[in-house]
């Protein structure tokens, strides 16, 4: 039996299976053929394609288009797999309306992009339904690269590394692969285990070894991977979480929404997974939107995501927000955590209304009391655990253009790494080029 | 709404749109939901010679090619003329045009080349009361291996030949229907006009494969895995007819012969293009193939409020009027000077033009970092390639240089008097002007 919307506290079955499985269906449904015909005769194939220059990663858009729109989303595929071999994923999480449909020309013509993303996954799912690798290894080099972190940048580069012929140990500090894309992303983003499967299809181009349950500072260090292997990629994320800093925050019931959305996506049965009635959300990025969207759709009564800046500055982007608004989700901006108030677990939290001047925030004073038996924390993750002997740039690690940090033989990419923005393609783009970087050094 | 009665060769219909002899007008079911829908008239599937009928493939028998969204741009058929009875359609023509008398019926006729088997069946044909007959000298399948269809309309001799027999064997209007699968167009009318035809209807279909079935390797349709070229028609072939029609309209010897036109029409501006270039009404096939009867529905509302727009009151006042306009290429005025005209506010950014322009036409677009495309005067030749694949309509516009002004790709002024190749320097065939 499931319990109601109303119960109060934590709790488990606010909403029945068949409840749990619409609402946690596909956001963007797949594409069938014709779909994607009628879609792909809409592009223009734009000279030096403003959707291209977009793209953190530069797939060859137009010309995947194309391919699909003549028939052969095969090819259409390996276009875009060449240039990022995680694609499928980029494809369902990607921010496609600030990256390449925001510059899509269509959308400046009539407010309707071309639909990249979703042409995207009908690519590459149908080469993946084929159960095909479209890429072969090269001749082997002898040369030997470890991978630490298996998230995107580490499994992009390790790809690469690979199939350039060298032989790639990925190491993970969890007990399966995928990083944010198995642990950190909206499920509805990601079904049918989809994660899973692209790691295990990517694996197809062998010459990769994984290696789970080992931690940077803990089973490895940086000086005997840098003795063992030619090569070290760092793709170790943000593993650190930032505080409220606001009295309360040890209650029961107050916990990092990274923690939450890890939980969703692990999930044997979401039915079990206990939510609390009225969920708040503290933060604006995209992380914020996925823990407040999923919290309403396994039941939540009431969702509020509460952001300390306007709308504008949310990290969010506004097809995100507008998510978040369908789904019932409450937006409260210009507000931050001034306690959380409740008899050991949380009932109440108090934020108070900001200003911003000169772009620093400040209370104004005035504050607002919401009833919250689940706080969840979305202020941002921070880089932690890394090797002291690398140099930082600003909270992460200090990388070149080509991935290479301070370090002779150690290359960097994805969250942990300084430059480009904290997304899946970004990371894919850093983990391929730094890869590309590590095969130049080795054979100059 | 503008009164769309048409008389052609003196036949009355409310609309000048007419059902082609085709499947559509096969039997007296279709054609009186046909008129129940609206057209104006129809050419009643081609009749055969007393006997058992033609038999029909039994696979399929259309073959298609196709645009966005699978919208049908082309069609084609091996079907062959009515394979029923010819008394079964002879009497159900004449229940249609005795309901029906305000709509014109014609009959399509295609028997051997032979006079005695057209003095044969004429009598019937008059007998049904129909309007007048259309002789099918066009398909080109099928039919055209047993000498008759396009094997006669490829023989201006034949042609004039039966035409004649059908003048002395029938009372009323006789149309040579054309077929396209000829050098030049004027010949097979001139031929039809002199056998004293009252009309020539055109296009018939255009020898076609559709396309190849990279499987089986054979033609599509497929019939039994082998395939056969069939005749193509629809909006593809428009501009085809389109030009066909223009050029027997501007015959001298054929010029004033009544046309009716059939191409592609699909919609109302289809049926006033042809019209305008010489035609007294058209035949439509494919569209009604495509989308059913209820076509025509949409050609007389857009033909009336066009009409109404331009102050026509009958389609009378625009029959023939671009066909002044059109002329030989030597006849084209040199001296008329344009240039591409990117309007900035319009522009997209796609660079289509700028792709089109850099790689296969005259250079004359210049491209800047952030996506601005302008046109370099001192090198447009005018081509109006950038404005064809341009996706915006109207975002790029051919703006004439005024006379007096500078040609800047020629640093010549442009004069404002008309000369063309006939007189010019650069032609050893030129006459001198003076």
């Amino acid at each position: 039996m499931a319990t109601s919307h109303q119960a109060s506290g934590i709790q488990a079955a606010r909403l029945d299976a068949a409840g749990i499985a619409e609402n946690f269906s596909d956001l963007h449904p797949a594409y069938d053929a014709h779909e994607a015909a009628v879609a792909a005769d809409r592009c223009y194939f734009c000279y030096d394609a403003p959707c291209m220059t977009a793209c953190p990663t530069s797939i060859d858009i137009p010309q995947f288009i194309r391919e699909i729109q003549a028939g052969h989303a095969e090819s259409a595929a390996r276009t875009i797999l060449e240039q990022n071999i995680l694609g499928g994923m980029c494809a369902r999480v990607c921010p496609t309306e600030t990256l390449c449909e925001e510059a899509c020309v269509r959308e400046t013509a009539e407010g309707k992009p071309v639909e990249i993303g979703r042409l995207q996954r009908y690519a590459t799912d149908t080469l993946m339904e084929k159960g095909e690798h479209p890429f072969t290894r090269a001749a082997s080099t002898g040369k030997k690269a470890a991978v630490v972190g298996a998230g995107p940048a580490g499994l992009a580069a390790a790809h690469r590394l690979a199939m350039l012929g060298h032989d790639v140990v990925i190491y993970d500090a969890k007990s399966k692969a995928g990083g944010l894309n198995e642990f950190g992303i909206a499920a509805y983003k990601s079904t049918n285990n989809f994660a899973a499967r692209e790691v295990e299809w990517l694996l197809q181009i062998g010459g990769i070894t994984m290696d789970y349950g080992k931690k940077l500072g803990a089973e490895l260090s940086l000086d005997a991977l840098t003795a063992e292997y030619d090569a070290v990629f760092l793709s170790i994320g943000l593993a650190g979480v930032n505080a409220l800093r606001a009295p309360g925050e040890d209650k029961d019931g107050v916990r990092d929404a990274v923690e939450f959305i890890a939980d969703v996506r692990q999930a044997e049965d979401l039915t079990m997974l206990p939510v609390g009635r009225n969920v708040v959300v503290i933060g604006g990025g995209m992380t914020a939107v996925d823990a407040a969207v999923q919290s309403k759709l396994l039941g939540a009564e009431n969702v509020t995501i509460a952001y300390r800046r306007s709308r504008d500055d949310m990290g969010a982007s506004r097809f995100e927000q507008d998510l978040a608004a369908s789904k019932g989700v409450k937006l409260m901006f210009n507000v931050m955590p001034k306690a959380v108030h409740g008899n050991g677990a949380a009932a109440e939290i108090e934020l108070e209304y900001t200003a911003v001047a000169d772009g620093k925030v400040s209370g104004t004073g005035e504050t607002v009391r919401l009833a919250a038996d689940q706080v969840f924390k979305a202020i941002g993750q921070t880089l932690e655990g890394q090797p002291d002997a690398l140099k930082l740039e600003g909270r992460k690690i200090k990388v070149s253009e080509t991935g290479r940090t301070s370090l002779a033989g150690v290359w960097a990419g994805g969250d942990c790494a300084s430059g480009g923005e904290d997304l899946t393609v970004t990371a894919v783009a850093e983990g391929r080029d730094a890869a590309m970087d590590i095969h130049s050094s080795l054979m100059g | 709404m503008a009164d769309l009665t048409t008389e052609f060769l003196g036949i009355k219909s409310p609309n000048p749109f007419w059902l082609a002899s085709a499947p559509p007008t096969d039997k007296e079911y279709n054609v009186r939901r046909a008129f129940e829908a609206g057209w104006g008239g129809v050419v009643w599937k081609t009749l055969g010679s007393e006997g058992p009928p033609v038999v029909n493939v039994n696979g399929p028998r259309y073959g298609a090619i196709w645009g966005a969204d699978r919208r049908l741009l082309g069609l084609n058929n091996i079907e062959l003329i009515t394979d029923r009875p010819l008394q079964t359609n002879l009497e159900e023509i004449t229940r249609v045009k005795k309901d029906y008398p305000d709509r014109a019926v014609i009959v399509s006729i295609m028997v051997p080349c032979e006079e005695q088997a057209w003095k044969d069946i004429l009598p019937q044909v008059e007998a049904t009361g129909a309007d007048g007959i259309e002789l099918n000298f066009g398909c080109p399948h099928g039919m055209a291996e047993r000498g008759m269809g396009s094997a006669v309309g490829q023989v201006p001799e034949y042609i004039q030949m039966v035409t004649e027999w059908c003048k002395k064997y029938y009372s009323k209007p006789v149309i040579v229907k054309l077929t396209p699968n000829i050098t030049d167009i004027r010949h097979p009318a001139r031929a039809a006009n002199a056998g004293n035809a009252d009309a020539v209807s055109l296009i018939n279909t255009i020898n076609s494969i559709t396309s190849v079935d990279l499987d089986s390797m054979a033609p599509e349709p497929t019939i039994g895995g082998k395939g056969t070229h069939g005749g193509y028609c629809g909006p593809a072939v428009k501009p085809i007819a389109l030009n066909m029609v223009a050029e027997i309209a501007r015959d001298p010897q054929t010029h004033g012969l009544p046309i009716s036109a059939i191409g592609g029409v699909t919609t109302w501006r289809d049926a006033a293009e042809f019209m305008a270039m010489g035609a007294g009404n058209v035949q439509v096939c494919t569209a009604a193939m495509t989308y059913g009867f209820n076509v025509v529905k949409e050609m007389i509302s857009g033909l009336s409020n066009w009409m109404d727009e331009k102050g026509y009151t009958s389609t009378q006042d625009f029959i023939g009027m671009a066909v002044p306009n059109v002329t030989d290429w030597q006849y084209l005025d040199l001296n008329y000077v344009t240039k591409a005209k990117i309007n900035q506010d319009d522009c997209i950014k796609c660079g289509r033009c700028f792709a089109a322009c850099e790689d296969t036409s005259h250079q004359a677009i210049a491209m800047s970092e952030d996506r601005v495309f302008t046109v370099k005067d001192d090198e447009c030749v005018a081509c109006n390639l950038c404005v064809n694949v341009c996706p915006v309509e109207g975002c790029i516009t051919m703006e004439e240089v005024a006379a007096g002004q500078i040609d800047e790709r020629t640093g010549e002024v442009v004069s404002g008097d008309y000369a063309n190749w006939t007189t010019h320097p650069n032609n050893p065939a030129a006459t001198a002007a003076e």
